[in-house]
């Protein structure tokens, strides 16, 4: 058992086993398992629950995790060095807010969009910089910005919400790719995870990423700049969450200082779920992605065999904690398996 | 122990999956069994969904169960859904997911005027009926709203009371529920002109948001009477807000001193009015307020209306109801519960 917790502490790593085949690796991998677990839920849910095999299931579903997805992109290579955002969801508040107020004083909507953007991109900064030239912790820096940045929202747009968008925007925001049931919103989550893949895993960037996670130490020696990465995945951060705070305006029509509460909260569970360690140093594009899609797949085929939302964040969070138990137990196993038979016979041993 | 560690792998994976399935599949029986709304039973689609602004809130819980009642009555099939919390998107995945299930009628208790707005309007192009009741959507997102009283009617009488109470001069204050409230926010301008026209020694002094939440109604209920020590009265037209008032003030040195009225509810403000902190409050009767919403959804389903102004529909035991402006239907006059009539009242 001592070994077990053990195998908890941060400093126990798995790595890929390069000894066996491609297609064995990548099938025992965590984001298989995550996807495996997805399709399943879709298979069963589609047999089992009435309603849920429409492909208008497939377009709502889409539209609510939408937000989901485009900020777990950076928030994974955040979580992958080590750190973590817990202001995103009051930056998509900030930007639903900015680009509202902006129209309705006259600005047109893609101007104020624009300027959405560099304020999103400003909040990130200023949690960078906080973070890596004052050198504070990014959970003790965010939570506090959070708690800002949503106090921005509020005051900037008082007791008001701005829901005069152009029919144009907000249709938009909820059209389908021609006559499918898929909403348009994916296609630029699609460009923005393709993005995201490459940085993360084929460029030196990545790497350093990486690196960071595992040792900033060491990284640093060997000559990654740790701060100046650190410093441009906040930013990136900030300018997605304020992507999704300009959907998420368009889609409900409706630029308030409380849009998107608690957001960040969804992101993480689908981040830690796609199998990114909250230690750092491990973790794919992919797996958020499919952690997302569980998280948003579960809760739309709950709800439709009409279980209430306290069962279906009972069940969700439940989901979580397992993953995370889940990946220190194999992590575990791994550690048996690289220094097989001794320690268990001694300790067998020990205990006879 | 562990000899084989890739079987094991892959067993924990499976495990971990079986486990996602298995809770699915358990939770999709009991959907089934607790039958959902089938359009498809040959007579009229009397599955009629209640989506309070959120769940485990006493106002909605006798509101909805008053259109339990009703829909028992005609022989529909009632289920209430809704949001843990009351954000303004929260409602949109339930509406869409009414919207896949194909009920014949949605009464909700809208948490934003806008944000609910287009998920409403794809419920009623597939055939959904839609009311609301409590707090209105834009008038175009609906079919009828069912309004509990009107906003001159509310805010008269909160005025009359309070001015009743304080002797027709003095400084007051008033505690609502969140800056964004629909309700509220269209009670205390009315509320404001009257004021000025009917009562001018009365001053308003302070408006303060309790967001609808016990604890922060009563700090700031605290706040505000340290930050005017002159306050003669509070109106609280939320009766989360008017409950914490009254619980502060019952244990304060300005328990009789400073007058409280509002909006509340007979359960929560027995104490209060037995032990003297509060005179008297107004409300209408939520579980009527869902009653109605019940029977005016019926009537859409039916036929009989299409919500346009002058239509009369059967509303049960309450009698008969005509649709007014803007396709509006109202419950009647707010009531005014005091010491002599509040044993009566049970919700």
């Amino acid at each position: 058992m001592t070994n077990f917790l053990q195998a908890l502490a941060p400093a126990t790593r798995t790595y890929r086993d390069h000894s066996q085949p491609l297609w064995r690796r990548i099938l025992l991998s965590r984001e298989a398992a995550v996807i495996g677990a997805v399709l399943l839920v879709i298979i069963v849910a589609s047999v089992s629950v009435r309603a849920f095999g429409k492909p208008i299931t497939a377009t709502y579903l889409l539209l609510d995790i939408a937000p989901i997805l485009l900020i777990a992109l950076p928030m994974t290579l955040i979580i992958i060095t080590g750190e973590i955002d817990l202001s995103v969801a009051s930056i998509v508040g900030l930007s639903s807010v900015t680009l509202g107020v902006l129209h309705s004083n006259g600005m047109p909507i893609e101007a104020a969009a624009v300027v959405a953007l560099i304020v999103g991109a400003i909040a990130g900064a200023l949690n960078g910089f906080l973070i890596t030239i004052v050198g504070l912790p990014s959970l003790a820096v965010t939570i506090g910005t959070l708690a800002l940045y949503r106090g921005l929202a509020v005051g900037l747009l008082g007791t008001k919400a701005v829901t005069e968008f152009s029919e144009f925007w907000t249709s938009l925001a909820k059209s389908k790719i021609g006559a499918s049931a898929i909403p348009s919103v994916v296609i630029p989550i699609v460009i923005l995870a393709v993005i995201f893949g490459v940085l993360l895993h084929l460029t030196p960037f990545g790497r350093g990423v990486y690196a960071i996670g595992l040792s900033a130490e060491a990284a640093r020696f060997s000559g990654i700049h740790v701060e100046r990465t650190k410093f441009t995945l906040f930013m990136l951060s900030g300018l997605v969450s304020a992507l999704a705070g300009i959907y998420y305006t368009l889609r409900f029509s409706s630029a308030r200082g409380d849009n998107a509460t608690g957001l960040e909260l969804s992101v993480i569970a689908a981040v830690l779920l796609g199998g990114v360690s909250i230690f750092g140093g491990r973790g794919s594009t992919l797996g958020p992605i499919a952690g997302a899609a569980l998280i948003g797949v579960l809760a739309s085929a709950l709800r439709l065999a009409n279980v209430t939302s306290d069962v279906i964040n009972i069940i969700t969070g439940t989901l979580l904690v397992a993953s995370v138990v889940a990946t220190s137990f194999l992590a575990w196993l791994h550690t048996k398996r690289i220094r097989p038979g001794k320690k268990t016979e001694t300790l067998v041993a020990a205990k006879g | 122990m562990f000899g084989n560690t890739r079987k094991a792998r892959v067993g924990a994976f499976a495990a971990l999956a079986v486990s996602v399935a298995l809770v699915a599949t358990g939770c999709a029986e009991t959907g089934d069994d607790s039958g959902s709304g089938d359009a498809g039973s040959g007579d009229a689609n009397y599955a009629i969904t209640f989506l309070p602004k959120n769940l485990g809130n006493a106002y909605f819980d006798t509101s909805d169960a008053g259109g339990a009642d009703a829909i028992k009555e005609f022989g529909g099939t009632y289920a209430e859904v809704g949001p843990a919390e009351s954000g303004p998107d929260a409602q949109v995945s339930f509406i869409n997911t009414l919207t896949q299930q194909g009920v014949g009628g949605i009464v909700v208790s809208a948490n934003d005027p806008q944000a609910i707005c287009d998920a409403l309007n794809e419920a009623r192009d597939a055939g959904t009926k839609v009311v609301t009741f409590d707090s209105d959507t834009n008038p175009e997102c609906r079919d009828l709203f069912i309004n509990q009283a009107t906003a001159e009617g509310i805010a008269k009488v909160e005025v009359d009371l309070i001015a009743e109470q304080i002797g027709g001069a003095g400084k007051i204050a008033i505690l609502s529920s969140t800056p964004n409230a629909t309700n509220q926010n269209a009670w205390i301008e009315i509320m404001k002109t009257y004021l000025a026209s009917d009562y001018p020694d009365i001053e308003l002094v302070d408006t303060v948001y309790g967001t609808d939440d016990d604890q922060a109604s009563f700090d700031k209920t605290a706040a505000l009477l340290q930050t005017n020590p002159d306050l003669k009265g509070i109106i609280s037209p939320t009766t989360v807000g008017i409950t914490a008032a009254a619980r502060y003030l019952s244990t304060s040195e300005f328990k009789g001193k400073i007058a409280l009225t509002g909006l509340g509810t007979p359960n929560q403000m027995r104490d209060y009015v037995t032990d003297g902190t509060v005179t008297a409050f107004a409300l209408w009767n939520p579980a009527d307020l869902g009653y109605l919403a019940a029977y005016a959804a019926k009537a859409l389903i039916d036929g009989d209306i299409t919500g346009a102004e002058g239509d009369t529909f059967d509303g049960g035991k309450l009698g008969s109801f005509t649709v007014g402006e803007n396709g509006s239907v109202l419950l009647g006059d707010p009531f005014t519960f005091d010491k002599g009539n509040i044993g009566d009242f049970d919700f």
